[in-house]
């Protein structure tokens, strides 16, 4: 994935978010590290509580300075960003980074206008007048696929479905042609048919622009089709990672491993009671010692010495591949070939 | 399919509702055609899926066969008994038998209420007590649901989104129905418990016999439990069949255009779903297009389309039972079989 001669666009190292509640400190990211090249797609996988979304809200800034100790590194095109100020990161977002949330609705300010909100973020960054910033705004929709840009420019979000108001967030987003775009499971909330839509146009933007793109579902199949590059987390760590092809092809860690066989496919066995993973995401309160997987993990009792409980297995990573498990690779292969097998 | 008769009959349901305007004097000024004039059966110990997006009218059907709503035209059979317009005293002995399990296991437990209590509120509100009382009934429904059943007297909020799920399906179980309506069961949660759940609804229906309509908007999902499966788009359905005839032989553009847009976890060099993209938005079920709804999005679209609604029927090369509404059905079998990347001789 990277070489070490050449730094990545986005480069996160050992990076550790806590905060500090009144029961205790959540631990909601626990040493994560990933690179993202311009022009490609990272895909991060995860459930409640992984921490998907934290990494990406404290890559922003937008983490509570008082409440959250952030540790580790995030360069983001050769600039530090963990230690940058607010006035500097002021400048970056919605300029150099965008974000795109899940919940367009809740994220677009009732009260104005969707071309003053995208306009808005425009006149912050380039200084622009008013009618500068309106056409700007109405080239971005048109962009993205919204019909009669012109007239909607001046619609209120409730004025527009939920596809829309999507797409008027990536408008938003992009209005400043940023190199990173995060996009915070954008799709959950939409029907398939839109969501393929959404889809469609950030890959085309992508190959346009070339845009670095972090992209976190906890849908295995958005990833597939959208992402070149995938990182599964669980319970604040990466547990596997690798190409999509890799990850989806051949698991190396059993959480990605239950994920793909606990998902019911269009084309795979009906009459056979899914596979579910047992249990419940941890808490990030108290989470489990050792490996964060292993209550939930069938494989746990493989490992002698009861490994999984007492040490926390280190993320093995080679040529941009790896996992974090005491199996070793043969037993993984052994194993997770039967369950492979029973999904198709 | 047996000749027995239904356990639930539809026909012709219809449900819109009135939108007022108008100043100074307010009144009517047109109609949210959520649902209309839609016509299927569900028999005893089946599941039928009821799939398509927001604003189909899938959930609002889910609410008339409960009679929460009530339907604006058509008629509901529950075992040869109307129920469409029946009032609150004739659908009490019914109520018992249709129950219902919501989308959001937030918002669909009473945070004020020990789990125990919620689970016996159907028992209470409809008199019944069970032999060995109610207690005991609601232990043993946590146990069927696969909780702790000395976890009786705690509240929702100690408990996971998944494991309130399964606190929902135990309060639909508590009466011994005949049929659940699941809406949206189990969107909310997480992938990893999303299959619990699933596991646990097909359990229930399998061991207790109980039919359910399934409302979903996981194609994936509904396959897996349904057996026969419905297709709404605007307030009609376009296509029903039995599970593997409409995922198999797709027939309605719509179908197709759904089951292509399912991202699916695998990655082949030659994708085994052709893939379609439809063009814009939902038209709002406020004015709703004419003749054939999804002729603004659909590809082949011709007058006809706009001036007549097609009938849902069973189009010619349909096994029985397969009903599309379309003038111009899907050519049967363009769609390849979908390649299994262990063995390509095996076709589904």
């Amino acid at each position: 994935m990277t070489s070490t001669d050449q730094q990545a666009f986005l480069s996160v190292r050992d990076l550790k978010v806590h905060f500090s509640t009144e029961d205790g400190v959540v631990k909601a990211v626990d040493g994560l590290s990933f690179d993202l090249e311009k022009g490609k797609t990272l895909g991060i996988v995860g459930e409640s509580g992984s921490g998907k979304s934290v990494t990406n809200l404290t890559i922003l800034g937008l983490h509570d300075r008082h409440r959250t100790a952030v540790d580790g590194e995030i360069l983001l095109d050769g600039k530090e960003l963990t230690t940058a100020r607010e006035s500097e990161l002021e400048k970056l977002r919605g300029n150099k980074m965008a974000m795109i949330f899940q919940d367009a609705l809740a994220s677009l300010s009732p009260y104005h206008t969707i071309g003053k909100q995208i306009g808005e973020t425009y006149r912050k960054h380039t200084g622009a007048s008013r009618a500068e910033a309106r056409k700007r705004a109405i080239e971005m929709l048109r962009r993205v696929g919204i019909p009669q840009p012109d007239m909607r420019v001046d619609d209120y979000p409730h004025q527009f479905s939920g596809g829309m108001r999507q797409r008027a967030m990536i408008a938003m987003a992009l209005v400043c042609d940023p190199e990173l775009l995060i996009a915070d499971e954008p799709t959950t909330a939409l029907d398939v048919t839109v969501q393929a839509q959404i889809m469609d146009l950030l890959k085309d933007l992508q190959q346009e622009f070339g845009t670095a793109i972090i992209f976190i579902t906890h849908d295995l199949g958005v990833i597939a089709d959208i992402a070149d590059d995938v990182l599964v987390m669980y319970g604040g760590r990466c547990v596997e990672r690798g190409t999509k092809e890799e990850v989806l092809r051949t698991p190396q860690h059993p959480y990605t491993v239950g994920l793909l066989s606990s998902m019911p496919s269009l084309d795979g066995p009906v009459d056979v009671p899914l596979s579910p993973i047992p249990g419940s995401p941890p808490s990030l309160l108290n989470p489990p010692s050792g490996c964060r997987f292993h209550p939930r993990c069938s494989f746990a009792e493989k490992v002698p010495g009861g490994r999984c409980s007492t040490e926390r297995p280190l993320l093995k990573v080679e040529d941009g591949r790896g996992s974090a498990c005491h199996l070793t690779l043969d037993q993984r292969q052994e194993f997770f070939a039967d369950l492979a097998a029973t999904r198709h | 399919m047996s000749n027995t008769k239904p356990l639930l009959d539809v026909t012709g349901l219809t449900k819109h509702f009135p939108v007022k305007g108008g100043f100074p004097i307010r009144r009517t000024v047109g109609a949210v055609q959520a649902v209309d004039g839609l016509d299927f059966q569900v028999n005893e110990g089946e599941a039928l899926g009821l799939v398509g997006e927001s604003g189909c009218g899938k959930s609002t059907t889910g609410r008339l066969i409960t009679r929460l709503l009530e339907p604006t035209g058509g008629k509901i059979s529950y075992r040869g008994q109307d129920i469409t317009h029946a009032g609150r005293k004739a659908l009490a002995p019914i109520r018992s038998e249709i129950q219902m399990i919501f989308q959001d296991p937030y918002a669909s437990l009473n945070p004020r209420q020990t789990v125990g209590k919620i689970i016996a509120g159907p028992m209470e509100i409809n008199d019944i007590n069970p032999a060995g009382g109610r207690e005991k009934r609601v232990r043993e429904l946590l146990e069927i649901v696969g909780l702790n059943p000395e976890h009786y007297n705690r509240f929702p909020h100690e408990f996971s989104g998944g494991q309130r799920q399964r606190i929902g399906v135990a309060r639909a179980l508590a009466l011994e129905p005949k049929l659940i309506v699941a809406d949206e069961p189990v969107s909310a949660l997480d992938v990893s418990i999303q299959a619990q759940v699933v596991n646990l609804l097909q359990k229930v229906q399998q061991e207790l016999g109980i039919a359910f309509v399934f409302i979903a908007h996981d194609l994936a999902v509904v396959r897996h439990f349904s057996q026969r499966v419905a297709v709404m788009y605007l307030g009609k359905i376009v296509e029903i069949a039995d599970r593997d005839d409409l995922y198999d032989n797709p027939r309605h553009p719509y179908t197709r255009a759904l089951l292509s847009a399912v991202p699916e976890a695998t990655v082949d060099e030659t994708p085994a779903r052709e893939r379609i993209r439809l063009q814009g938005d939902v038209p709002s079920p406020l004015n709703p297009p004419s003749g054939c709804r999804f002729r603004t999005r659909c590809w082949k679209a011709t007058e006809k389309c706009a001036t007549e609604a097609p009938p849902l029927v069973q189009v010619e090369g349909n096994k029985p039972g397969h009903l599309t509404a379309c003038h111009y059905p899907e050519t049967e079998g363009t769609i390849p079989a979908p390649r299994l990347s262990k063995d390509p001789q095996a076709a589904s």
